[in-house]
């Protein structure tokens, strides 16, 4: 499930603007397989979080309402160009990533 | 030296235990991860999310904006961005109230990061998207309706 994750960073004035894009389906363990008739088991993202220069910024809890390939933007001031930005997923099945992006 | 090798003895014990357990089904990886909040999430209407969240009451307020399509066509990918202009804003949840379970997402803000989050949400039928945000200490609240031609939530 290691697939790749997209993270872009940009100041605008004194905010750095940070958009991650995660491929994962986001199953909710209420939809159906339309092959076999068996739902599907829920598999989604519940803890994402990101932090500047190793300090926290976003700690975000997901439920089963977030679109399949989640997309989170979020804003905050204060970092300055060249910063780190590094941002770490979870599922319910424990599955793991995480994706860095220097601040430009 | 041997107080060192017995700490490190002792650690992989420790690791190993829970490992053990999780294999076991004792633990299940939901429940070791203690920060996902399992009642509020499952809850079926927003007021029991809400308490789960531990917000009660929220006041309405006109500096919370959110931002998503009046009507969208496809309720399964929803673009929404809740901005609070409230000083000290450090927490901002989004409800989709009539969704089998209605929160989607909470989000914990610290450190510079600004009232403002972005994502796209399934919704599973024409209903309120409700933006709750808490800052200090208080909770406030603002809806949005959004009409919903297919659904978010079948299969």
């Amino acid at each position: 499930m290691a697939e790749p994750m997209r993270i872009r960073a940009t100041m605008a004035g004194d905010v750095a603007d940070v958009k991650v894009l995660r491929n994962h389906p986001m199953e909710t363990g209420l939809r159906k397989d339309a092959k076999t008739g068996q739902l599907v088991p829920a598999h989604f993202i519940q803890d994402v979080t990101a932090t500047i220069n190793g300090a926290a910024v976003l700690n975000a809890d997901f439920g089963t309402g977030i679109s399949k390939n989640p997309y989170l933007g979020f804003k905050v001031k204060g970092p300055k160009k060249g910063d780190k930005v590094v941002v770490n997923w979870v599922d319910n099945k424990g599955d793991k990533n995480s994706a860095e992006a220097v601040i430009g | 030296m041997n107080a060192l090798r017995r700490n490190v003895l002792k650690g992989a014990a420790g690791a190993g235990t829970v490992a053990i357990a999780v294999a076991a089904g004792l633990l299940k990886p939901t429940q070791a991860m203690a920060a996902w909040n399992k009642a509020a999430f499952e809850a079926k209407n927003v007021g029991d999310a809400m308490k789960g969240l531990g917000v009660a009451g929220p006041a309405d307020s006109k500096e919370i904006a959110i931002k998503m399509p009046d009507i969208a066509e496809n309720g399964s990918v929803v673009p929404v961005e809740v901005t609070s202009s409230i000083a000290g804003t450090t927490g901002i949840a989004i409800f989709a109230e009539k969704n089998g379970t209605p929160l989607v997402g909470s989000y914990t803000l610290s450190g510079g990061a600004q009232g403002y989050i972005a994502t796209r949400i399934k919704v599973a039928q024409t209903s309120f998207i409700r933006a709750v945000v808490n800052a200090g200490g208080k909770s406030y609240t603002a809806a949005k309706e959004v009409k919903v031609t297919v659904g978010g939530c079948g299969g």
